[in-house]
């Protein structure tokens, strides 16, 4: 019985991992641009896609390189066409183009890559290859999945606090008017913003991809959880974005114990429209979120 | 001259007629089949272009309630109560007509609710769902109000689809005839084809007259007055929250109403009517419309629906519904009927007024 509480704990880390990653990528944009990016679940599996395809012909670490890298382009390239000319737009506006935009790549995903279901090669041993860790099996690709999310919190930290394109980004979160006021390229930010959570939502799609697979269609669940984990997190808040991804990571993998798993993914949501109607401020409070705001 | 609020209305009722004529003198009568499906569809995308377009609320989730609608209704018609017919309650409601017995396919006699009866049954549990989910969901606002929408359309895609009792997976079949009463009824039979036209586009056009007569009401002034500015709406005395529910309410009982008729009229209806895509793709039409003209959304409803249903977007469907969206948000966000049309229809009336030496028209405009 025990054993069987870790194993869905550990599940359910490998799944915070992933919505903790794209809670980020939608901060990200959030804070630059007020603009919820609909699209940004596409870019994990857009992420995770390129690899499988790289990997065909290059050596695993190289391929996950060139599909981050990759992603980050088509991120920058979306905002270039889509939303950089845009004049003061009003909300309803972008949601539905950015509604768009996942259409138009998980519909291009479908014609270049099927309907298939993918995945990279453990990046350690086999499907079967396992850890013990004090009598509870673990994959060594959760360590990986979980040891990347670490990594990339980390760093976005030390980039936010120590570099100047990083101080840019949250002058431009602050106040964007006074940020261009100061001479930041605003502009510029905000597509760097796009490049960024591009990135990060392509490496979380690549490191989870051997445990949890990837099709072309994956990225409205991941948009929606995602969206959960910010919310639940305080909308605008990278850091608890993921305390709030693996809360509801967690959650939902100890809710197959009581509830079918088609039910699953009702669990998220039915979370969200709670947190939505009861604190829309987030788990971690207003008080914080305002403190936290840059970062 | 003064054209009344009434001339489109009997202009559709025109053009359904013409159509039908034209459809018969070229031997393609088939095209009727998808034109009263289009009809159908219509009907909610009538009832999202009130909640978008008039209350300013954007929903995510409509393919819900059409969902809601349409299963309700496939559920109670086809649940098979004979085994318990010894029961009081059952023979009471067998006497009552609340349930009638029917041949199926296999020349078996099932005993099934009156399809008049889960019509009752579909509205009111949408109005209700709709209430429900509606007072708080209403509260937010932008981001929120999207994802909250399109969250509570997710939840009832996953419910149909992990719910034996909704066929999961597949499709619900075999829903009977939708009695109307004088030997008429929708359903999908050849034979019935031109009737099921003329019923699914009275219908339409019963509820465009409803819909004109409601946006020229006070409550149509309210809802323009809360898409423009809801806190100056809000200081003048309009109960915004009420208003912004019972649209809701509407646009969720039209979607019902819709699922309804065309399960009846398809004799089935399957999951992917409650899929993400026909929620997103309802949007894009109301979008393509022009938001707040119902005239232009009822007309790229029919165009767009009927293309679809033909099948000439291929296997790029939704791709094409995608890239409508997109394309019509960053060039015309008024849509591509709405502005121009009531454009030129300015010009021609300003015309024709400064032609009969009325000083005031330049001025208002």
């Amino acid at each position: 019985m025990i054993e069987l509480f870790f194993q869905y704990l550990v599940a359910g880390l490998t799944y915070g991992t992933i919505y903790a990653s794209v809670g980020i990528g939608f901060n990200i944009i959030y804070n630059t641009t007020g603009i919820i990016n609909f699209a940004q679940g596409e870019f994990v599996m857009l992420g995770g896609m390129t690899a499988v395809t790289l990997h065909a012909f290059l050596p695993l670490p190289l391929a996950i390189l060139g599909a981050v890298l990759i992603t980050m382009i088509i991120g920058g390239l979306i905002e270039v066409a889509f939303i950089r000319w845009l004049v003061k737009p009003s909300v309803l506006r972008m949601i539905v183009i950015t509604i768009g935009i996942s259409i138009l790549i998980r519909e291009g995903a479908l014609a270049v890559w099927g309907e298939g279901v993918r995945s990279l090669p453990y990046f350690t041993g086999n499907e079967v290859s396992a850890l013990s860790l004090g009598g509870v099996r673990v994959s060594p690709q959760v360590l990986w999945s979980i040891g990347v999310c670490t990594v990339i919190v980390v760093l976005l930290n030390l980039f936010f606090k120590f570099t100047m394109l990083g101080r840019e980004m949250r002058a431009c979160a602050a106040n964007r008017e006074a940020a261009a006021l100061c001479g930041i390229p605003t502009r510029n930010i905000v597509t760097f913003s796009f490049v960024l959570s591009a990135g990060i939502g392509a490496l979380a799609g690549c490191v989870v991809s051997p445990i949890t697979y990837t099709q072309y269609n994956v990225g409205t669940g991941l948009a929606i959880k995602g969206f959960t984990v910010a919310i639940l997190g305080g909308l605008g808040n990278s850091m608890a974005a993921v305390g709030a991804g693996f809360i509801l990571g967690i959650l939902e993998s100890f809710s197959i114990w009581v509830l079918p798993t088609a039910y699953k993914d009702a669990i998220s949501i039915a979370i969200l429209l709670a947190m939505l109607f009861v604190r829309p401020s987030g788990l971690f409070g207003n008080k914080e979120a305002m403190k936290l705001k840059d970062f | 001259m003064r054209t009344s609020r009434y001339t489109p209305a009997f202009a559709l009722l025109v053009v359904i007629a013409v159509i039908q004529l034209l459809t018969l003198v070229s031997g393609k009568a088939f095209y009727l089949t998808q034109l009263t499906m289009a009809a159908y569809y219509s009907l909610i995308v009538i009832g999202l272009c009130l909640l978008m377009g008039f209350a300013g609320q954007i929903s995510l989730g409509h393919a819900g309630f059409f969902a809601i609608g349409g299963y309700t209704s496939a559920v109670l018609t086809t649940l098979d109560l004979s085994a318990y017919k010894d029961r009081a309650l059952v023979a009471l409601l067998t006497k009552l007509h609340i349930l009638v017995s029917r041949q199926d396919l296999y020349g078996g006699i099932t005993l099934c609710f009156h399809p008049w009866v889960a019509f009752v049954a579909a509205v009111l549990l949408a109005l209700g769902v709709a209430w429900a989910i509606g007072i708080p969901v209403l509260r937010l606002r932008g981001h929120y109000l999207a994802m909250a929408t399109l969250g509570f359309g997710t939840i009832i895609y996953s419910i149909v689809l992990g719910t034996q009792r909704f066929g999961a997976a597949d499709v619900i079949s075999s829903v009977p005839p939708f009695p109307l009463g004088f030997g008429m009824s929708v359903s999908g039979e050849t034979a019935l084809r031109v009737p099921n036209y003329y019923i699914a586009w009275g219908l339409v056009t019963v509820v465009m007259v409803l819909s004109t007569n409601l946006i020229h009401s006070r409550v149509g002034r309210a809802l323009r007055s809360i898409h423009g500015a809801e806190d100056a709406a809000s200081a003048m005395g309009v109960d915004t929250a009420r208003f912004k529910l019972y649209t809701f309410m509407l646009s969720a009982v039209l979607a019902a109403v819709a699922g309804v008729f065309l399960t009846h009229y398809n004799g089935g209806i399957g999951p992917s009517e409650a899929g993400v895509m026909k929620s997103v793709r309802y949007v894009a039409i109301v979008a393509v419309g022009g938001m707040g003209s119902i005239w232009g959304t009822l007309i790229m409803s029919v165009v767009l629906n009927f293309c679809s249903l033909r099948g000439y977007f291929g296997s790029y469907d939704d791709a094409v519904f995608g890239a409508i969206l997109i394309v019509i948000m960053l060039f015309a966000p008024d849509g591509i009927i709405g502005s121009d049309l009531r454009r030129l229809v300015k010009m021609v009336m300003l015309k024709f007024k400064s032609s009969h030496g009325d000083t005031e028209a330049p001025r208002k405009a």
